[in-house]
């Protein structure tokens, strides 16, 4: 019985008309840079996502007459702690004792909750204030519903910790037996809302252990492959090799007679870019059990029609890509006079960086299960995106999109792969498929390595003409890589604008004349989001680069970076047309120099930098600004003689503006670490013939425990609720791979320009 | 027909004895904790206790199973609260904590053989069990954590 009952809004009124709105918002940020006329205002923030936010304390928590309070978290947990941090937020203003606080997941349902979209470092940034709000104005109904009981003023009641007192007379009232009077209550008007001062934090800015860490440690936590239905089917699916292709034949027979298979179903293959969030197709073993399904897919004889993508090569195709870098290109920024100071700098120094196409890998591979029912489709999936799924498993199966519920579980790592719900169709199609009966889809991890939405491959040219004092005059920087435009509109040839502005065009240093090129590079397949993603290879090149320039000009590594930061200040980049900020505006989220700096000072300070060491270990340094936070790495690197790399040490510094649960951010930041050392050391992803050539963590590696950093340091800025929150679960990445490659220059003076390093050092 | 005992419980299996000890936990069973990772012991997301040492059920056939104990993550203690579980929630080791039933089962292993292992001996066990989130750091300080609880 809850007296405090979360509302049903009516789906059906609101959803009428929002259709597809994601995909359409979606695509208008991709496509190509435009000037926005004068009619237009720019929109920012949390409005600018699909269906923004919502801080109806309705809509977030239930209090029960007996005081328990239930608090629903709408972003997706995928180990970043969101589903700590936002109902912390929510407690703290309803001043809620958090023993006595449930947390309980909400389904994909955007009109009611606001966006869901749980990528790029937003959840915290565009959902404090509106949590905030919705706990504060269900402590203020309370409070009012006090009041009128007591028949005092209201200026006489005040709620603390899951009761309200009555000043005056010490008489207190429990939350549960004020829900329902309070419940009834009109809401305040946001602008009537009275948040509190930030020194009263009960919770936010405190270590809190997250809610899941009795279920996980148990094996009781749930995940999208853990689904388990009544009379549910298991499935797994051979799809085709090469992105594109379709089955030319099939032969089933020995698959058929796999005991335990129950049937073979082909689906619709042949799909062509932009191919957006559509299943690939293929042939699908429905069984009793998996493994049954997994042998059954065995053995099935399919042959394939490649389609268009059927020679896409990637080492031929980085050929291409060079090729381009080193030809003039579209030009995306432009200050000063390139040409004119690079013809009057004393030197030229140049150099170009590699990194391949990576998998996101998360340790639960996609996973998704799906029952009709009178017509209307239920699913269960780990996703990223629960609004997206719905619209897309809605427009497969052809069903209103009010018939469709997903049912978000807990994600085992999602890394932007599960952004994408193609995984999640397939079980719908299936389920349709079997006459509606429930369907698992499992993905196998040779699926999810072959069937990604990849990491872009990327080649970085950096050119800089010195004064004779080793100083930068000129910048010239051309970034070549196919964009993940490429999966939503018809061959978009170059980097989108929230591609540009990841550390490329944004490029913050103090150099009078910079030039920034991007060339033309098509797609031949699917690109996707990768934890941090364009940031990756920008901040290796420039990083990278501003190592290499320090030491051509004899200088000590951490000064020259602070030297090409320069002054503290905000960055002026009207220079940029249409420069993407990560979707926030420049007047809230400027970037800041002096933050940048300060990153770059503290985790060098804290490193102990210039301390004496070793032979054969060196300090390396690299600092970048992403999703609006700013972060610097120091790596402390060994190399043997023989060429084996390990790392005694690492430092980061974060300043990430106000924060909500601090113990989140270090393990964020320490798991930016080791996803940045497994692409800088391991991970590639390759094509031959159209066909991804690793499978599995046999030949896609990944950093292991024996090389990760014996220690990880983080150093996060002070507290400061002046300062809006700016994202945590990617910015740690891009600047880990530089800062090791710096350190293992400065150990052995040899400069590694492509990625992965694997044997680079044995040589 | 394979007779089995899983966490305290006798089992018969009259299904393909080839099937993989974690499929059967899973899909038969519904013991869920024990997870699927790659398929070809390359992870260690999959890892279960046969007769106390630690496998990759993702490789272990049912039929190896015959006569002997599989302890699954749901059976390592009865209220969860083993020092290895303990140490893990109280250093906040978990991120996505996909990885971790089978990181636990795996370092319940290793203090098992090595009560306190250095670490180097934590790198040699611990080395086939990866986590994406890249808990690693926190991983070894809770082994050590539990091996001093123990």
């Amino acid at each position: 019985m809850t007296e405090w009952s979360i509302t049903n809004i009516s789906r059906r009124g609101l959803l009428k008309g929002f259709g597809s709105a994601g995909s359409l918002v979606l695509a208008a940020q991709i496509l190509p840079i435009r000037t926005l006329s004068a009619q237009e205002t720019p929109v920012y923030g949390a409005a600018a996502m699909p269906h923004g936010t919502v801080n109806n304390p309705h809509v977030f928590l239930s209090i029960d007459p007996d005081g328990g309070v239930t608090i629903v978290s709408h972003r997706a947990e995928m180990g970043q702690g969101v589903r700590t941090g936002l109902p912390m937020i929510v407690a703290d203003e309803l001043e809620a004792d958090w023993s006595r606080v449930r947390v309980v997941q909400a389904p994909g349902d955007e009109p009611k909750y606001g966006n869901q979209d749980t990528d790029g470092s937003r959840s915290t940034r565009h959902f404090m204030q509106p949590m905030r709000e919705a706990g504060a104005a269900a402590r203020m109904m309370l409070e009012a519903a006090a009041a009128a009981r007591w028949s005092v003023a209201a200026d006489e009641v005040e709620a603390k910790n899951h009761e309200v007192t009555h000043k005056p007379s010490g008489r207190k009232l429990g939350y549960g037996e004020l829900a329902a009077d309070a419940s009834a209550l009109e809401v305040p008007e946001k602008d009537k809302i009275r948040l509190k001062d930030p020194s009263q934090f009960r919770y936010i800015g405190k270590d809190m252990p997250i809610i899941d860490g009795f279920d996980i440690t148990t094996g009781r936590a749930l995940y999208g492959i853990d689904t388990r239905l009544e009379g549910m089917k298991y499935a797994v699916i051979i799809r085709p090799p090469v992105f594109g292709g379709k089955v030319a034949s099939l032969d089933s027979a020995e698959a058929m007679k796999v005991p335990g298979v129950e049937k073979i179903i082909e689906l619709e293959g042949g799909v062509e870019a932009p191919s957006k969030f559509q299943p690939l197709g293929g042939v699908a073993v429905i069984a009793r059990n998996t493994w049954a399904a997994i042998q059954g897919r065995d053995a099935l004889k399919v042959t394939w029609d490649n389609g268009s993508n059927g020679s896409y090569d990637s080492r031929a195709y980085r050929k291409e890509l060079e090729t381009t870098a080193r030809k003039p290109a579209l030009i995306v920024r432009d200050d000063g006079d390139v040409d004119a100071a690079f013809g009057e700098a004393a030197t030229t120094i140049e150099a170009e960086y590699y990194m391949p196409h990576l998998a996101q890998a998360p340790m639960e591979p996609p996973a998704a299960t799906a029952r009709i029912v009178d017509g209307k489709c239920d699913v269960w999936a780990c996703v990223q995106a629960p609004q997206a799924t719905r619209v897309e498993v809605s427009e497969r199966l052809g069903l209103p999109i009010e018939d469709v519920t997903v049912n978000q579980t807990l994600l085992g790592g999602g890394f932007g792969r599960k952004s994408k719900p193609d995984f999640v169709a397939e079980a719908a199609l299936l389920s349709k498929a079997m006459g509606g009966a429930p369907v698992k889809v499992t993905w196998t991890r040779e699926d999810d390595i072959r069937h990604s939405y990849y990491h872009t491959v990327s080649v970085e040219r950096i050119e800089a003409g010195l004064d004779s004092d080793g100083k930068p005059v000129a910048w010239r920087h051309r970034s070549v890589a196919p964009t993940i435009g490429s999966i939503f509109v018809p061959d978009p040839k170059h980097e989108a604008p929230f591609e540009l502005g990841m550390g490329f065009v944004d490029l913050p240093f103090a150099i009078p004349n910079i030039r920034c090129e991007n060339g033309e590079a098509a797609a031949h397949t699917r690109i996707g989001w990768f934890r941090s993603v364009s940031n990756i290879p920008h901040a290796f090149a420039i990083q990278s680069f501003a190592g290499e320039l320090a030491a051509a000009a004899g200088k000590d590594q951490k000064d020259y970076l602070l030297e090409l930061i320069g002054p503290a200040r905000i960055a002026d980049l009207r220079s940029v047309d249409s420069l993407w900020n990560y979707g926030e505006s420049l007047e809230v989220y400027p970037i800041d120099t002096g933050r940048l700096r300060r990153v770059v000072e503290v985790a060098a300070e804290k490193a102990g930098w210039g301390r004496e060491l070793p032979p054969g270990h060196g300090l390396g340094i690299a600092a970048h600004r992403s999703f609006v936070t700013y972060v610097a790495t120091v790596v402390e690197a060994r190399v043997e003689e023989d060429g084996a790399l390990s790392i005694p040490r690492v430092d980061v510094a974060v300043d990430c503006g106000a924060y909500v649960n601090p113990d989140r951010i270090r393990s964020q930041m320490e798991g930016a670490c080791i996803y940045g050392l497994s692409l800088a050391l391991k991970s590639e992803i390759s094509f031959k013939d159209g066909r991804v050539e690793q499978g599995n963590f046999d030949d896609y590696e990944v950093a292991r425990i024996d090389e990760a950093p014996r220690e990880i340091h983080i150093h996060l800025a002070e507290q400061n609720f002046d300062i809006p929150p700016g994202g945590v679960g990617e910015p740690g990445v891009p600047p880990f791979a530089p800062a090791l490659t710096n350190a293992i220059f400065a150990a052995t003076g040899k400069r590694i320009r492509n990625l992965p390093i694997r044997n680079q050092l044995r040589s | 027909m394979v007779k089995l005992q899983v966490n305290g419980q006798d089992q018969q299996f009259d299904g393909d004895p080839s099937m993989p000890l974690l499929w059967y936990l899973r899909d038969e069973l519904g013991l869920t904790g024990t997870k699927f990772g790659c398929g070809i012991a390359a992870c260690g997301a999959c890892t279960i206790h046969l007769d106390g040492e630690a496998v990759r059920s993702c490789v272990t056939p049912v039929s190896a199973a015959e006569g002997l104990t599989v302890t699954t993550i749901e059976g390592l203690h009865p209220d969860g609260n083993h020092p290895v579980q303990k140490a893990w929630r109280t250093l906040g080791v978990a991120q996505c904590g996909y990885c971790q039933t089978g990181q636990i089962m795996q370092a319940v292993a290793l203090l098992n053989q090595t009560p306190e292992p250095t670490d180097e001996d934590i790198d040699a066990t611990m080395w086939g069990n990866i986590c994406r989130c890249g808990t690693y750091t926190r991983i070894r300080t809770a082994i050590k954590q539990a091996a001093q609880e123990a």
